[in-house]
């Protein structure tokens, strides 16, 4: 029985110290890091527009884009020509907001540059194409320049030579009306049309010097 | 009796302490899981004091170590000490709280103080982190004024020393620079076009890459600089197009009757990723930088994506969404939800790959603010030269 005042003190340390094993243990000499723990997952984002609709065949929604694309211009023939950007200020076509669609409304304005540019064989045009100040840089300048080759395609649709025609896009560098709201923003998502004469000075067939 | 309970003792006690000792067998505990993708935007900084400096020093180590994910405490608090003065040549010391030891001392002579500062705070980030800092890195970017007219300018990445490195009077955008290498391409109208231009700083190289009719937009170099990524719409649609570094050997990548935009390259040169649309809604999408299908990259949650910029140790994709105003988002690069940041947009990676550099707009008035992505510690650079845009980190 001796034994066992013996036995029953170190059986209740063993079982004591076999219970505290459970316990992780920091090694000796591991600086805690504080980066890279890993962490709870983000709070949910706020509700949003709905996830683009799913990839599919390329669906052309303007019927005046033809299915190819027209090629450029070759920008060497359109040097040394005179701007004109009275002349056809008046046939500006606007654009709705991020969209390269030219409304019905806008066809006149479309006839009457054709039969302008119809009327002197030897003038040539710059379309510019411009946004409005809210979308991104890049993606501004890029779709300027899908709004300005829309015109030239629906000018060829209408009988104008695609290869008298040049296109620039302007982004959102060159607003008409430098308001922030959407009575600025509508007049600067825009194509103008600049009507290009020969240089008087040059004669026919003289390259620039 | 008492000797038998004693040998009893001699006999229990040692196997009662193998029993108990910690064994590395396979059912014990790992110790704390260190798990190393680190979550963006909820990191929390490493947190240092600063003791000793003054002025422009002060200002100069405390913008370069809050971008990269430092906070500012006091000694007693700090796990590093960072201490030093800047009366004279600039000395600096860091001390390592836990470890109890000096892990920096240096001290800077021969350059400008704010040059000295910037070697300072990437010895301090070396020795603390093992990585290379940020702090003697350069941008470019784009300098506009009222007008629309602007100029390329190229700097410190704080925005210190800035200078021009075109004088056109005349519309610019998109400068990339070229990894590696003391040169950039740009856009420039100066020859009544958008066209894309090269110039080498380092040897005055300037050359003209991309002329053609239509607009010549947005140039992106390869991480090798062999080779560079652009918008044109030369064939009659604006579409990807990749040439040699030197504009030869063109190659149409796309032909979408949709604009594409903003193209960047994956840091091991096989893809690139570009902003377009698709049925109408602006998305993400990626090619193989060789050609081949356009895949598009889900952006869940973050709606209306454009410019994109890869990371360059692959792992992330920055971008801009558009919700109303502009957001900075980071997803991871082969897939996943985006984590939106902070409002801003234009977003250019550093060579760390987790402090990038972005454009924010207030007031309608652009300029550029510096990240941090794990922390999500964001410091304004405040005005530079009139409206600055879209940067690109040297890398």
């Amino acid at each position: 029985m001796k034994t066992m005042k013996i036995i029953y003190p170190l059986a209740v340390a063993l079982a004591v110290m076999l219970a505290s094993t459970g316990c992780k243990h920091q090694p000796l000499g591991i600086t805690p890091m504080r980066e890279g723990l890993t962490l709870p997952p983000n709070p949910p984002l706020p509700p949003t527009l709905p996830d683009t609709n799913p990839p599919g065949p390329q669906i052309n929604p303007n019927p005046d884009i033809t299915s190819h694309g027209i090629e450029a211009a070759n920008p060497n023939l359109f040097e040394d020509m005179i701007e004109d950007t009275n002349a056809l200020a008046a046939y500006t076509i606007h654009f709705p907001y991020d969209s390269a669609a030219i409304r019905d409304s806008e066809k006149a304005n479309l006839q009457s540059v054709a039969s302008e540019l119809a009327a002197d064989p030897a003038t040539k045009l710059l379309v510019t194409g411009n946004c409005d100040e809210r979308g991104t840089e890049e993606y501004n300048r890029a779709l300027g320049e899908r709004r300005a080759l829309v015109a030239r395609e629906a000018l060829a649709k209408l009988g104008l030579d695609p290869m008298r025609v040049r296109t620039i896009s302007y982004g959102k560098d060159q607003p008409v009306d430098t308001g922030h709201d959407e009575a600025a923003w509508k007049k600067n998502r825009r194509d103008d049309f600049i009507l290009l004469h020969p240089n008087p000075n040059m004669p026919a067939g003289m390259p620039p010097s | 009796m008492k000797k038998t309970n004693l040998q009893l003792a001699v006999i229990l006690l040692p196997i009662l302490f193998f029993a108990v000792a910690p064994v590395r067998g396979q059912n014990e505990s790992a110790p704390i899981e260190i798990n190393p993708t680190i979550t963006i935007g909820l990191t929390p900084p490493i947190p240092v004091s600063l003791t000793g400096f003054s002025g422009e020093v002060l200002s100069v180590l405390k913008f370069d170590l809050y971008v990269q994910g430092f906070s500012f405490v006091s000694p007693d608090a700090a796990q590093y000490q960072i201490s030093g003065s800047n009366s004279g040549n600039i000395i600096g010391h860091v001390t390592d709280k836990v470890a109890r030891k000096e892990i920096l001392s240096r001290s800077y002579a021969g350059a400008s103080l704010r040059r000295e500062a910037h070697a300072l705070s990437d010895d301090i980030v070396f020795a603390i982190r093992g990585k290379k800092g940020i702090g003697q890195t350069k941008i470019g970017f784009k300098a506009q004024s009222e007008n629309g007219d602007g100029e390329i300018f190229v700097s410190d990445f704080d925005g210190g020393n800035p200078q021009a490195i075109t004088h056109d009077k005349t519309i610019v955008s998109a400068p990339a620079w070229v990894p590696g290498r003391l040169a950039l391409y740009y856009n420039s109208y100066r020859l009544g076009n958008p066209d894309i231009f090269y110039n080498n700083l380092a040897t005055g190289e300037a050359r003209t890459i991309a002329a053609y009719g239509g607009s010549n937009i947005s140039p992106a170099p390869s991480p090798d600089g062999s080779k560079v990524a652009m918008i044109l719409d030369k064939d009659g649609w604006v579409d990807l197009y990749v040439a040699d570094a030197d504009g030869s050997h063109l190659k149409r990548l796309t032909k979408s009757v949709e604009d594409e935009s903003s193209p960047c390259w994956s840091p091991d040169g096989k893809w690139i990723c570009f902003a377009t649309k698709i049925n109408e809604r602006r998305v993400l999408a990626k090619i193989p930088a060789d050609g081949g299908a356009v895949q598009r990259i889900p952006t869940p949650g973050a709606p209306n994506p454009t410019e994109p910029d890869w990371s360059p140790d692959g792992k992330w994709i920055a971008f801009t969404s558009q919700m109303g105003e502009f957001d900075i988002c980071i997803m991871p690069a082969d897939g996943g939800t985006p984590v939106i940041l902070v409002p801003g947009q234009d977003p250019s990676w550093s060579p760390n790959s987790r402090t990038l550099i972005f454009t924010k707009l207030t007031n309608w008035r652009y300029s550029l603010s510096v990240l941090d992505v794990f922390t999500k510690q964001v410091k304004d650079i405040g005005r530079i030269s009139g409206n600055d845009s879209q940067p690109s980190w040297a890398k």
